[in-house]
């Protein structure tokens, strides 16, 4: 079906089960209870999962099969996201224009600056697209304030055109975005015993192109294309002197991979119509990177593992202060609950950046392949144990 | 004329910065081979020395003065340094105002120390690795050290004034006034430059080093134990980044990001000066932060908008699109 074969087709329903329950799957904990700040339950963030994961699924595109390491990604999600809010502000709410547009114009940022930055491989690209993004950035914060805003960030006002739209709504308010009428904000609320769960239109809307940019993934990881984009990885040099020209395909790989940070910048600006210059900055490439090397490069689901473990560790893991710690030892002696405290305290709260730097580097150091590595050398070292127990079952049995 | 000359200056002391960093990171990138994400973080740790050691040297113990009142109307506490107990006032006071140029003494066997830790513990694992995992290592590891510091200093810049003598202005010939301090900082600079070239060029230990960094291989059949000396290049290049970092913090104070806002830039600086060059790496360095200093000028930002923003990648872009191995790089460096 879809044109995947068995492996895959699992692999992309199973996303699709978990994405659409996510609602569900991410608000273990009863609302009322302890536990319940650590639901990721909420659509704010929800949607953020999506989002990233469509960023990090479109830089594994590149970094993953190319093996080129772009560190200036973020500044076509940030285009992504100026286009989109410019669409709202010019012709109507609808998301469809403005993620379209985005996706366009993305695209075509990526063409010019990869057509520049791939006249060199290994370090000098990243650093040529890390000067371009962090160029973005500095214009989109300094000359380019008329399309950007500057500091303030490009945002939608009352005497907006919206030549499609309207410029207020009757009460005189903004109109939110939409899609065909269904506004992105609206969410349906279900209470089931003590447990809440939040559907919102905008978490489905983002998870559905993110589920149709991952099917579309999955077509470009098994194509010859993708083929060829992997034989550039292993050995361009071997590729050239057969005499092919890689340059062609990396190019497209990076302009695909454009496209996908441009969709995922217009999606931010659909659910939260603004779009700020600080998305463009060289921290945020980092930040794709960070996701993309944590699930796994190269791996169809890592960069979607990545993004979420990521987002999760930002929102939730930054609000365990002491005192929730210290109701979580409260067990122990006073003495050494309190020693446990302390120690664990600057890795948690705001400290997460520091427990983040540190899983980041343990997975560099030991798991090249990321938390999918992890998670297949697990499974290989169950299997290979029930295989000698197998085996020695077998060993037992008296020969006839 | 002295417009110019002032935009020169101006360009040196940030140009001097950049050359320093630049220096370190080519010095590690010429004898181990390695791509150093986390250099960044190790001028800011120099930084930091110079911070703590001003802490040090503040710590003080708290007497009451009978004779006067505070404000409230209660016995007046006066804290007094340590130092100023055991040398006197004069002398007490004195070193605590000189906390930043005493910290290059305190800084350098902390970044030195650093510097072999870090080559031995974790940088020495990567040797055999693709340069992109060696990038996204030492970037994982500038992230940790980053937020160390977060945890332990606070998020806020922290003033490392220069001393009382140094901190005024001076005026050069033709009237041009310019802060003392950042002459300072290029004439140490020029100095540490000097001393590392020297070092370089005119001791064994230094002709060893230049050997392997030109042919690892062989030095190492010559029976030379080749990796115990680029480790201690290694501490070198940390100890120089470490340095730079002590004196810069009179011209901008202290903060746990002042690392990754310059490693961007001399990352840039060690591409276009070539990678591997040491010449070029300083060159680069002085070229970049004047010309940014001159796209600073009224002049520049009115003809082109917001070109003081963009010289140096554009620069950048250039030259690596016109001259691959940048000003002075080496053939074979980095080509793969």
């Amino acid at each position: 079906m879809f044109g995947l074969d068995k492996k895959d087709l699992t692999l992309l329903l199973v996303v699709a089960l978990l994405t659409l329950l996510a609602p569900f799957i991410l608000n273990p904990f009863p609302t009322g209870s302890g536990l319940a700040q650590f639901n990721a339950g909420y659509p704010d963030l929800m949607q953020r999962f999506v989002i990233f994961g469509i960023f990090a699924i479109g830089f594994n595109i590149l970094f993953g099969l190319t093996g080129y390491l772009s560190f200036g990604h973020a500044a076509f999600l940030g285009v992504g996201s100026y286009s989109a809010v410019w669409m709202f502000k010019l012709l109507s709410m609808n998301i469809i224009p403005a993620i379209v547009l985005s996706v366009i114009i993305a695209g075509l940022f990526a063409l010019v600056i990869g057509y520049v930055s791939l006249r060199r491989s290994g370090i000098y690209f990243s650093i040529l697209t890390l000067a371009f993004a962090q160029m973005s950035f500095a214009l989109a914060y300094s000359v380019l304030t008329p399309i950007t805003n500057g500091e303030t960030g490009l945002q939608l006002t009352l005497d907006d055109p919206r030549i499609l739209g309207a410029s207020a709504t009757a009460d005189g308010s903004i109109p939110v975005t939409n899609l065909f009428g269904l506004e992105m904000r609206s969410a349906v609320n279900m209470a089931l015993g003590p447990w809440n769960f939040t559907f919102s239109a905008g978490y489905y809307v983002c998870a559905v192109v993110m589920l149709l940019a991952f099917y579309l993934a999955i077509r470009i990881f098994r194509s010859p294309f993708g083929m060829m984009l992997r034989a550039i990885k292993s050995n361009q040099n071997r590729l050239n002197y057969t005499g092919l020209n890689s340059r062609p395909y990396t190019l497209a790989a990076f302009v695909i991979s454009g496209m996908y940070a441009g969709l995922a910048g217009g999606l931010m600006a659909s659910m939260d119509p603004l779009a700020g210059a600080e998305r463009m900055q060289w921290t945020a490439s980092g930040e794709v990177v960070l996701m993309t090397i944590l699930g796994g490069a190269g791996t169809l689901i890592g960069p979607v593992l990545g993004a979420g473990m990521i987002k999760y560790f930002e929102n939730i893991f930054s609000k365990i202060n002491d005192n929730v710690l210290h109701g979580w030892f409260a067990w122990m002696p006073d003495g050494i609950e309190d020693l446990t405290v302390t120690l664990i305290h600057p890795f948690i709260g705001k400290g997460w950046h520091l427990t983040l730097g540190i899983l980041f580097m343990l997975v560099v150091i030991f798991l090249p392949g990321g938390l999918v590595e992890g998670g297949q050398r697990i499974m290989r070292l169950f299997r290979r144990r029930k295989a000698t127990e197998d085996d020695q079952t077998k060993a037992k049995q008296p020969a006839e | 004329m002295d417009a110019i000359l002032v935009q020169i200056l101006n360009g040196l002391d940030k140009g001097s910065a950049y050359a320093l960093i630049a220096l370190g990171l080519t010095l590690i990138f010429g004898t181990l081979g390695v791509v150093n994400f986390a250099h960044g973080a190790l001028f800011m740790i120099g930084a930091f020395c110079a911070v703590t050691l001003q802490r040090i040297l503040n710590l003080s113990y708290e007497t009451v003065d009978p004779d006067k009142t505070d404000f409230l109307g209660q016995p007046l506490k006066v804290k007094t340094p340590y130092v100023e107990s055991w040398f006197g006032p004069d002398v007490g006071a004195a070193i605590i105002d000189w906390s930043v140029p005493l910290a290059i003494l305190f800084a350098i066997p902390v970044m030195l120390i650093f510097g072999f830790v870090m080559e031995r513990g974790l940088i020495k694992h990567f040797y055999k690795r693709p340069h992109a995992d060696q990038i996204l290592v030492t970037f994982g590891l500038a992230i940790v050290l980053q937020e160390i510091i977060k945890a332990n200093f606070g998020a806020n810049p922290i003033q490392t004034p220069a001393p009382e003598m140094l901190s005024g202005v001076a005026t050069l010939m033709d009237g041009v006034v310019y802060p003392v301090w950042r002459i300072v900082y290029f004439c140490f600079a020029a100095l540490i430059i000097g001393g590392v070239f020297a070092f370089l060029q005119f001791t064994t230990f230094g002709m060893v080093v230049r050997a392997g960094m030109a042919d690892r291989e062989t030095v190492g059949l010559l029976g030379i134990d080749i990796d115990r000396r680029f480790t201690i290049m290694f501490g070198l290049a940390a100890a120089v980044a470490g340095l730079a970092g002590v004196m810069y913090g009179p011209i901008n104070a202290p903060n746990y990001h002042m690392g990754m806002d310059f490693l961007v830039l001399s990352f840039v600086v060690v591409v276009v000066g070539g990678m591997g060059s040491l010449p070029g790496a300083v060159l680069a360095g002085f070229v970049l932060g004047i010309l940014e200093s001159f796209a600073s000028t009224t002049w520049a930002t009115t003809t082109i908008p917001g070109i003081n923003q963009i010289i140096i990648y554009l620069v950048a872009i250039i030259i690596l699109l016109t001259r691959p191995r940048g000003l002075m790089g080496r053939a074979g460096v980095m080509e793969d």
